[in-house]
């Protein structure tokens, strides 16, 4: 497979598997655009961190990938993001966007489970796939709880309200809600950013044990995080992809001066 | 029972880091007592070995440290943790200096016996001196896989001893010198052998320094009260 990638932006060196690759993308906000001709591919199983300051797009970018911008009007889309392995482009006009986001699950900043039971919530995206047999979804919802590393603090609460969990344990139920049905991409928004040093710990943990299992995208702010968490890094800077690679590299040795001074602290 | 991360892949590098280092700290050993047996035999294959292994070593190295940074670029160690991998990075270069050590006692262990000038068991004195360098040397890395302190001051007080056995060592050899000019090309390569021994002995202290430091954050080094003066 060969991925087309503009110089300045270099393809992590082991292309083991594809799940999504990005073509000459581009994203407008109006007339603004938001996002310039980003090219890359992002590897099956792994965790790519995408980091930059506020503005740069990483946001933006993460939610191009549910199609969450259909949402408002004037908002649009240019290039492709193919999904393996079936060549789907998520954004062609003849993609639902409600199949794109049964494939591609999201985690937001803040956690926001519905005001519904913690079974409920899990059951969720189940129930709006049709499944309505007792016994299957309190497999699947056990599964995703376990998947979700909440399955032991949970078990014997799952009838009561979502709200009484604790913010960790909230956003916890919001993955597990994502894993129930059996997403091939998780997209994380700052997802520990409202979140204690602990609770945070046990968020990183738990995307760790994701790995391999399904391929994780996630925007943070914290470049420790992205550091700690990820296996590839991309660096943007007002909607440009500046330079992408594979983590150790970034933090190490960077080939762009840029990325340099943001991953130093000398940017401004 | 020792604490774990909640990150159980920190865990697995620090491990990962801790157990390589005394990996490359038992190869520096057996090194030396490679050095010191060919010394007593003679053995070509002995002396090969030694500078063979000088090589392995020096990978050792270079990917302990490369493991060190990319552990401190993603994870950021904080207190023990910190001081883990700050004695890492110390050890390592120590461990690789007693591989140079071992390398050139290997080197003039080799000449010595090329040239035939080894009339060698006069000079046994040295094991003692080579034995208790060893011992530290082992003795540090126990205590640095142990955490051990109490362990780490003996050793740090012992190495007075190895400064004490080169300088009775070099006395003698130099009495065996004034007794037989003949001897002085002999006794000069035990003098390198005995004196890189003592360095062996420095390294051994500053590795138990660091096992101070990594259990109780307090850096002892420099603190004995006056420089030890040996040559």
């Amino acid at each position: 497979m060969v991925i087309p990638m503009p110089n300045a932006t270099p393809q992590p060196a082991q292309v083991s598997s594809i799940k999504a690759e990005i073509r000459d993308f581009n994203f407008f906000y109006g007339n603004f655009q938001a996002l310039k001709n980003i090219n890359m591919g992002i590897e099956e199983g792994k965790v790519t961190a995408l980091i930059g300051p506020s503005g740069c797009g990483k946001s933006t970018y993460l939610r191009c990938f549910n199609r969450m911008h259909d949402l408002y009007p004037g908002n649009r889309y240019e290039g492709q993001i193919v999904f393996y392995p079936d060549n789907t482009n998520l954004l062609a006009a003849d993609v639902d966007p409600i199949e794109v986001r049964m494939r591609v699950g999201m985690v937001f900043q803040k956690p926001n489970p519905f005001p519904k039971s913690i079974f409920e919530n899990v059951a969720y995206g189940l129930r709006v796939r049709g499944e309505s047999r007792r016994s299957v979804l309190e497999e699947k919802v056990e599964q995703a709880l376990h998947g979700a590393a909440l399955w032991n603090e949970a078990k014997d609460r799952l009838h009561e309200p979502a709200y009484n969990l604790s913010g960790g344990q909230q956003q916890r139920l919001c993955i597990a809600r994502c894993l129930a049905t059996d997403p091939e991409m998780i997209l994380f928004d700052e997802p520990t950013s409202a979140l204690d040093p602990i609770a945070t710990a046990s968020i990183e943990e738990l995307i760790d044990t994701l790995r391999g299992k399904v391929t994780i995208l996630i925007v943070t702010h914290s470049m420790q995080q992205a550091a700690r968490v990820s296996d590839f890094t991309a660096y943007m800077y007002l909607g440009e992809m500046i330079e992408y690679g594979k983590t150790d590299d970034i933090f190490v040795k960077p080939r762009d001066k840029r990325t340099e001074d943001y991953i130093t602290g000398k940017f401004g | 029972m020792e604490k774990v991360h909640i990150s159980s892949q920190f865990d697995a590098d620090l491990e990962a880091v801790r157990s390589r280092l005394l990996q490359m700290g038992g190869m520096v050993e057996q090194q030396l007592r490679n050095a010191m047996a060919a010394y007593i035999t003679g053995e070509r294959e002995l002396v090969e070995q030694v500078r063979s292994t000088e090589d392995s070593i020096n990978m050792m190295e270079i990917e302990l440290d490369d493991r060190c940074t990319h552990l401190i670029a993603r994870r950021q160690p904080t207190a023990g943790d910190l001081r883990l991998i700050m004695a890492v990075i110390k050890i390592t270069t120590d461990l690789e200096r007693v591989g140079d050590e071992a390398a050139k006692i290997g080197r003039i262990v080799g000449q010595m016996h090329d040239s035939g000038i080894a009339k060698l068991n006069g000079f046994s004195d040295i094991h003692v001196a080579a034995n208790m360098a060893v011992g530290m040397l082992k003795d540090a890395l126990d205590a640095f896989a142990r955490v051990d302190v109490v362990a780490a001051e003996r050793i740090i007080k012992q190495d007075r001893q190895i400064d004490n056995e080169f300088r009775s060592l070099l006395r003698e050899l130099i009495t065996f010198m004034m007794e037989d000019p003949r001897t002085i090309s002999t006794a000069l390569g035990v003098v390198w052998i005995a004196k890189a021994l003592e360095r062996v002995g420095d390294h051994a202290k500053n590795i138990a320094e660091y096992v101070v430091f990594v259990a109780e954050g307090t850096d002892v080094r420099h603190s004995g009260g006056p420089a030890d003066t040996a040559l």
